[in-house]
């Protein structure tokens, strides 16, 4: 099942089963999804659910909260991560605290739901990364799904959730297709929000990644299996709340540590990941963390450039040998 | 309860005795429910749509509950100020002293289904909705008895279950939200609107623009309800704030006076729910 099919027959089956969820978004309804997502949707709910909305976030963002106030459940689609910028005061102020200042009186259960990070060739003001952003505010819950089983499980979770969700998706991950079992096709489908899986188990290294990066880490896993290295691939999943406990367990197991992410590098998710494991597991570290990042600049046009401003494989490769003691460290090299 | 206070006062009071004697104040207060008319004090002006008419029904039941309710209102906000000033209310307190009449001729014209979302002025709102002073004064105080467990503040009281959302710190936002709770309204056919108060720092935000234009092209139930503040000529460059919906109908009303609120509200509702925002 691709990841855009698991998309879709997850919201397709929420809408069909809860009445008061819908979809509002741009080019959601009669375009039928500016990446196909909600294919089949409009014709299926009709315009009353599946709602068309102008280029203006923060007026259709502040009416989904409205309305989630009141006792809907919207699911608002932002075209990519970076306009949801025009929306980020609703989101946080107005979605995120509520539920804390009204001392539980209002209840939002909202989700947040697009395309965030790099695409290909769509520069600077488009490739921008969120995660940090939103995972450092209380009253968030964060997701990030790297295959199809993610997909379906996640957003299923996150629409029946009764506290705002921002679901960060990846446009390259969309027509990627992942085997899924009987049990993920079932419509009760779901997968828990605040735990992280094991892609692979290992016993060198552990290395964390969330959506399109845990592709690229089971890559290299594959390479530094041929090299002798064991790793072990943690996909995040929940970046808020952070599953401290898996990536604990998993550094106590393995001594060394690799934390990857697309975004850029200052206050990023590895920082939050290396700060919870150094605070936690000190003592059973052997070795200094290694964060991968984007760079830190902003995304560049020019291919070349863009392929050296993301992380590659082989950066993840590097790292996992640094934390290994198996290559230069980066200060004697520099 | 002004009137029995009078009544008890004794230290250097003889000069008020005779005053009280002469006025008969033990005369029982009228609770009939007979109707009265009231002609509003200005008539309506209006801006694509006919103005309602500027006689209004009431009752002496009413118009001493507008009374009670507008002098407690006022005693609040007072007490408030007091209190702010002796660093008991900490951070921020707006008050709204002196819009006493728009927060009790809304409540007039409505019910506890509809919606109300407002600014962070929200104290008399909170109270039209069903607040009680205790919950208030504790909130402010920052005490667990609060409405909002002492957690929020004075920008966020909130009332769900009578219909009030709060209580918003940012300027502009409640707009948006409220045409969101109209949204709700439609969707679930429950024949009720949804009112948005903003000032003039939220006349002029994007996001009500914004949000003016959907409600206007899904015709949902909102009315926003402007009132007070900024120095216009500081801020807007058109302070014809009831024309400013451009597409959208307005009415321009006398805050001050409670029927013509009570009427602009009830003539409001009726037009939201038949053709959208106004």
């Amino acid at each position: 099942m691709t990841v855009r099919d698991a998309l879709n027959s997850a919201l397709d089956e929420e809408m069909s089963a809860d009445p008061k969820v819908f979809l509002m978004g741009e080019e959601v309804g009669e375009y039928q999804g500016a990446y196909k997502i909600s294919k089949g949707l409009l014709d299926k709910y009709g315009p009353e659910r599946v709602l068309d909305t102008p280029i203006t976030e923060a007026g259709f963002t502040g009416i989904g909260v409205g309305a989630a106030y009141h006792g809907l459940k919207p699911v608002i689609e932002f075209m990519t991560f970076n306009f949801s910028m025009q929306a980020i005061d609703h989101i946080i102020n107005s979605a995120a605290k509520s539920n804390y200042m009204s001392a539980g009186q209002i209840s939002v259960p909202i989700v947040f739901r697009g395309p965030n990070g790099a695409a290909a060739g769509v520069g600077a003001q488009h490739s921008h990364c969120y995660a940090s952003w939103y995972a450092s505010c209380p009253g968030l819950k964060v997701l990030s799904p790297y295959s199809s089983e993610d997909a379906r499980g996640l957003l299923k979770a996150a629409i029946r959730d009764p506290d705002p969700v921002v679901f960060l998706e990846n446009e390259l991950l969309y027509g990627e297709t992942f085997p899924v079992s009987a049990e993920v096709l079932d419509s009760s489908f779901c997968v828990p929000i605040g735990k992280a899986k094991i892609e692979r188990e290992g016993k060198d290294v552990t290395i964390t990644a969330f959506s399109k990066m845990v592709g690229y880490a089971l890559k290299a896993a594959e390479i530094l299996a041929k090299e002798g290295i064991s790793a072990e691939v943690i996909n995040l999943r929940s970046i808020r709340p952070l599953d401290r406990d898996t990536i604990n367990a998993s550094v106590r197991k393995t001594n060394r540590l690799v934390t990857v992410e697309e975004g850029f590098p200052q206050h990023g998710v590895g920082a939050e990941i290396c700060a919870s494991v150094v605070e936690e597991s000190f003592g059973y570290l052997d070795a200094p963390v290694e964060r991968i990042a984007g760079a830190d600049v902003p995304m560049p046009y020019a291919a070349n450039l863009e392929r050296l401003a993301v992380p590659q494989v082989e950066d993840i490769v590097r790292a996992a040998k640094r934390a290994c003691y198996r290559s230069v460290p980066m200060a004697a090299a520099a | 309860m002004a009137l029995s206070h009078l009544k008890s006062s004794s230290s250097g009071s003889n000069f008020l005795k005779p005053l009280a004697t002469a006025f008969s104040l033990r005369r029982p207060i009228s609770t009939s429910t007979d109707p009265i008319t009231v002609e509003t004090s200005v008539p309506f002006t209006t801006h694509r749509c006919d103005p309602p008419s500027r006689t209004v029904e009431t009752s002496p039941q009413e118009l001493l509950s507008f009374f009670r309710d507008m002098a407690t209102m006022r005693r609040m906000e007072i007490a408030a100020d007091s209190l702010y000033k002796a660093k008991l209310i900490r951070g921020f307190c707006h008050l709204y002293d002196g819009q006493e009449a728009v927060a009790v001729g809304m409540e007039a014209a409505i019910t506890k289904k509809d919606s109300i979302i407002t600014a962070y002025r929200d104290h008399c709102t909170f109270l039209g909705r069903g607040g009680t002073l205790l919950e208030i004064f504790s909130e402010l105080m920052g005490r667990q008895g609060g409405c909002s467990s002492g957690k929020g503040g004075s920008m966020h009281f909130y009332k769900k279950k009578s219909g009030f959302y709060g209580g918003h710190g940012i300027v502009g936002a409640q707009v948006p939200l409220g045409c969101g709770l109209a949204f709700a309204h439609k969707y679930n056919k429950d024949d009720a609107v949804a009112f948005a108060l903003y000032g003039d720092g939220a006349a002029n935000q994007g996001q009500l623009f914004e949000a003016l234009n959907i409600s206007a092209l899904w015709d949902l139930p909102v009315i926003l309800v402007y009132g007070m503040g900024t120095a216009e000529w500081r801020a807007a460059k058109s302070p014809s704030y009831y024309k400013r919906g451009d597409y959208v109908p307005g009415l321009k009303v006398d805050g001050m006076d409670a029927f013509a609120v009570k009427q602009a509200c009830k003539f409001a509702k009726e037009h939201a729910l038949k053709s959208g925002p106004i």
